[in-house]
């Protein structure tokens, strides 16, 4: 399985997400600059880190999102390749219109970091195939924008199609309908908020996100 | 040319005498610009004229020390060519005037004191105090210094790990804020700030210059005073994101071996910054002021050399190295610019629109450089504790404590802050010290901050070896080998003669401990004047301390692990605790702070310590929490709380009270004490003598409340389910910052 981490300026979760990649895959994934204007080839999985791209100035992601290398990103999700974007990687994911959807200040307005409950939604993406549908995981969460918004319309939509992922258990940062991640219409593009990047192994006190990088190994080989 | 008045030597915080000398060391008088050099090298925070002669006292040596107090930070190796670089500073003046920017920037400061010595910053820390929770302002810094911190730390990635919080109505009008920052490097790559090679070019890189923070260090200097809200201006304004890149960018940079010297670009600036590298060096410097980055049109040589815009950093370069240097730093799209070269005549100076506006020679700048043996009076005894009654209802004394200010949860602090990237935090906060494996080993670095003001404040040499042994207990309460410290001293206006006692005795008593433990000073820094209107703080002599853990996954943490465990307290006596002075339970439940300090017997804390590590890596113990504020029974308690298991304490046999009143028992503050759990029927008793400490058998954990007493019932027996305990214990915060 061929990976690569894209980096912008301001990431910094793009080495914690480069060794879950490389635990899981067995492979250390390429890390791509973001004013590179062409990926690797044969890329099996683009992976956006979490962090503060561009010191979120104007809105979470929304610089990142006009780096060079996302019309690659672009082009390779809409050929099939699958995209991960954890955090600020969901937020850069969005603002590049690959998702629905916005992430707002958290409803508390305090950033929050804490091991969260979530629900698996979908257990039939490629992201998901190591857990159980309606299974309860632990997963940290970090951030200040999760308030994750979109209007009714599109909520709907995304849950009549199965596109809500990830939801959490517990009242965290006020999104709508307790959204913690979606993927987009064809399933090879997830955002979420939570890190699974940071329980992949005991050190970390749980291996639940582990179990997402060995489903994506599973189904992509 | 501004002709210098006495009006304007005053304005820069220089005395008549000091300004005297600063004629004597230029052979005339100074320009604006030179007095204003003069004048923030010549302060407080810059030349510790008050501290310097004391703060020698402390041993500083030891054969793991590899850089001692002087340079940017400390650096200790530990082990396999790895460093620990670390240092704490205080950030207390710019915090109270603007909570949120003054802690971001600080934060922002000792972050870069560690990567400019080559290290990756790996965690944050911060020790925090805080005026009563109802004084005016109050819930305002709390929620701005929190969110500093986090804003700060967050965005450039580093985890902040833990710190220690306290709160007391001496802060009122002072808040502190000590932020520390660790890193790792390699022993050979540390690099230093000492300038060379004649002809070098001097780089200036990061952000450009603006007119922010311009006489920070000189307000640093001074007492507040009414008007000090119109400081306001001289607060930095930090910026994250740009340190992110300036931490990318140096130590890839670093990698090669094109830099001769670098220093980051802190308090006073430009000026401090350069006239460190040159006078380290014993070399000039020439700056042509023309080629400084600057935000702002017009700016002056004074405003320039003054500023204390964040994110900047001075280098020295290898000569033809500029070049690769200038693509990585346009690669993550940095200000760069050579400013200036290394000359030889030791003079700094500085030339702009083509002509020379400053020159000064370096030797006068240090050697001239006023150092006062200030009068100070030793702290008087306090008298020791008479007429102390017995606890009316200990299950009301231990809910009212464990909901204190001083004892509740700081749930609501760290999870604001991102304790967890970087995937190498094993230990998150709320333990005795937090925990960080050293990236791709599995090493453990230990990191705790720790201070007892109040104890300070009563009897500054005990208080002082106390901070120092706590820190000392909470390194090896989670089984780490304690091996340096970094101190942040704070203290009110060193010109009063209590005041300097206050700084003397703590110092004495520091530095007692440290020789005694083998825990020498390597980095730290003093903060004084400390004081609005003429009242002072409590004397905080903040100590941040390092140990290491040869496998991280040996560490202990203070949680209950399971049922039917015994429990036991490990110290210097065969019984519960005996001193109320200056405790918690004395302060809260009577409402008294009086009484001597607890005393510290050095030896008995180094026995003890030594056998919880000896009891952690051989398997024995399987939870461990050092005996402190509040006592053993809220000790036991936040056992009981992190696993979420309860315990029974049995005074059945062997009544190891003494004759002591049940709340000195429960509730004294003795030293050199923790409490450890083992499997059920392990026993510590004898091989605890051997070594020169004991061990008290206190009871069995399990189940969902805590049992006090003889099983007798009556006036002795307490019980309280650990979800009121739980309750009283993570309501306290939350309910104060939402109100």
């Amino acid at each position: 399985m061929k990976t690569a981490v894209v980096v912008f300026p301001g990431s910094n979760c793009d080495r914690d997400l480069a060794v879950a990649l490389r635990e899981t895959t067995g492979v250390a994934p390429a890390m791509v600059w973001h004013g590179d204007t062409d990926l690797p080839a044969g890329l099996d999985l683009i992976a956006l880190p979490g962090g503060f791209s561009y010191g979120d100035y104007l809105r979470s992601g929304a610089m990142s999102a006009r780096s060079p290398v996302m019309r690659a990103v672009v082009a390779a999700a809409e050929r099939g390749v699958a995209v991960l974007g954890v955090c600020n990687g969901f937020q850069v994911l969005t603002e590049a219109g690959l998702l629905p959807g916005a992430l707002m200040r958290n409803a508390g307005l305090d950033f929050v970091c804490r091991t969260v409950a979530l629900e698996v939604a979908n257990s039939q993406t490629s992201f998901t195939s190591r857990y159980d549908a309606g299974e309860t995981i632990r997963i940290p969460v970090a951030h200040h924008d999760g308030n994750y918004f979109a209007d009714d319309a599109t909520l709907d939509r995304l849950e009549g199609e199965g596109r809500v992922v990830f939801r959490y258990g517990e009242s965290v940062n006020g999104s709508a309908r307790r959204i913690a991640g979606i993927v987009n219409d064809q399933g090879n593009v997830l955002g979420l908020m939570p890190h699974p990047e940071r329980v992949i192994e005991d050190a970390h006190g749980g291996t639940d996100g582990r179990r997402m990088f060995d489903g994506l190994v599973a189904a992509l080989g | 040319m501004t002709e210098i008045t006495p009006a304007i030597v005053a304005e820069h915080g220089l005395t008549p005498s000091e300004y005297e000398n600063v004629i004597a060391g230029l052979g005339r008088a100074p320009n604006l610009l030179e007095l204003g050099i003069f004048s923030v090298m010549w302060s407080e925070h810059c030349s510790y004229k008050s501290s310097r002669m004391h703060l020698a006292k402390l041993p500083t040596t030891a054969p793991w020390v590899i850089c001692g107090p002087g340079e940017n930070a400390g650096v200790i190796d530990i082990g396999d060519g790895d460093a620990c670089i670390f240092k704490m500073e205080s950030h207390n003046h710019p915090s109270f005037i603007e909570p949120y920017q003054g802690a971001a920037t600080g934060v922002g400061g000792i972050l870069r004191d560690v990567f400019t010595m080559g290290a990756r910053p790996v965690a944050n820390m911060n020790a925090l105090r805080f005026g009563a929770a109802d004084a005016p302002r109050m819930k305002h810094l709390i929620r701005g210094v929190v969110a500093g911190i986090g804003g700060y730390g967050n965005c450039v990635g580093v985890p902040t790990v833990g710190g220690e919080t306290s709160f007391h109505p001496a802060y009122n009008g002072n808040i502190l804020v000590n932020a520390m920052t660790v890193g790792v490097a390699k022993t050979d790559k540390i690099f230093y700030s000492a300038a060379a090679g004649i002809g070098n070019s001097v780089v200036y890189v990061g952000s450009k210059t603006g007119r922010d923070g311009i006489h920070g260090a000189t307000m640093a200097s001074a007492e507040f005073t009414e008007d000090s809200e119109d400081k306001r201006p001289t607060v930095q304004v930090g910026d994250p994101f740009t340190e992110k890149l300036l931490i990318e960018a140096c130590l890839e940079l670093m990698a090669s071996d094109a830099i001769v010297a670098i220093q980051d670009m802190g308090a006073a600036g430009l000026t401090s910054s350069s006239v460190e590298m040159a006078s380290k060096g014993g070399v000039g410097l020439r700056l042509d002021l023309d080629r400084v980055p600057v935000r702002e049109e017009r700016m002056t040589p004074y405003e320039m050399m003054l500023s204390e815009s964040q994110e900047r950093m001075l280098m020295v370069l290898k000569p033809g190295r500029e070049a690769e240097a200038e693509a990585i730093f346009r690669k993550w799209e940095l200000d760069f610019a050579v400013i200036g070269e290394v000359v030889a005549g030791g003079n700094l100076t500085l030339t702009f629109n083509g002509e020379v506006v400053g020159d000064i020679p370096l030797a006068p700048l240090a050697d001239k450089a006023p150092k006062y043996d200030r009068p100070w009076v030793p702290t008087p005894a306090r008298e020791a504790l008479t007429d102390v009654p017995e606890s009316t209802d200990i299950a009301a004394d231990l809910l009212k404590l464990m909901g204190c200010p001083d004892l509740a949860s700081r749930r609501w602090i760290w999870e604001q802050y991102d304790h967890m990237v970087g995937g190498d935090t094993v230990q998150r906060p709320g333990g005795d010290a937090a925990v960080v494996r050293v990236h791709g080993t599995n090493k453990g670095l230990a990191i705790t901050t720790d201070c007892t003001p109040r104890y300070c404040f009563a009897d500054p040499v005990e208080g002082g070896k106390q901070a120092v042994a706590e820190a000392y207990r909470n390194l090896c309460a989670v089984g780490a080998t304690p091996l340096a410290i970094t101190d942040c001293m704070n203290f009110g206006n060193p010109q009063r003669p209590e005041i300097m006692g206050q700084f003397v005795g703590c110092i004495e008593g520091m530095a007692e401990a440290c020789r005694a433990l083998d825990f020498p000073v390597v980095s730290g820094n003093v903060s004084l004047y400390n004081e609005t209107e003429g009242t002072g703080i409590l004397p905080t002599p903040a100590i941040g301390g390092v140990g290491l853990l040869s496998d991280w996954s040996k560490s202990a943490t203070i949680a209950f692990k399971a049922e039917g465990e015994s429990i036991w307290l490990i110290g210097p006596a065969r019984k519960l605790g005996r001193h109320l002075g200056q405790s918690l339970w004395l302060r809260e439940i009577l409402g008294r702070e009086d009484g001597r300090s607890p005393s510290v017997d050095l030896a008995a804390e180094k026995a003890a310590g030594e056998f919880a590590r000896s009891q952690i890596a051989a398997g024995v113990a399987t939870a461990v929490h050092d005996v402190s504020d509040g006592g053993l029974l809220v000790a036991l308690s936040e056992m009981a709380l992190s696993g979420n298991i309860g315990f029974q304490l049995d005074f059945e046999a062997d009544d190891p009270r003494d004759g002591a009143t049940l709340a000195a028992a429960l509730f004294g503050e003795d030293q050199a004490r923790y409490v450890l759990t083992t499997l059920k029927g392990a026993d510590l008793r004898d091989i605890a003598e051997r070594v020169g400490t004991t061990a008290v058998w206190l009871g069995y954990t399990g189940g969902d409340t805590i049992y006090v007493g003889d099983g007798e019932g009556g006036a002795n027996e307490a019980v309280i389910p650990l979800a009121d305990l739980r309750a009283a214990h993570e309501g306290w915060l939350p309910g104060l910052m939402a109100r």
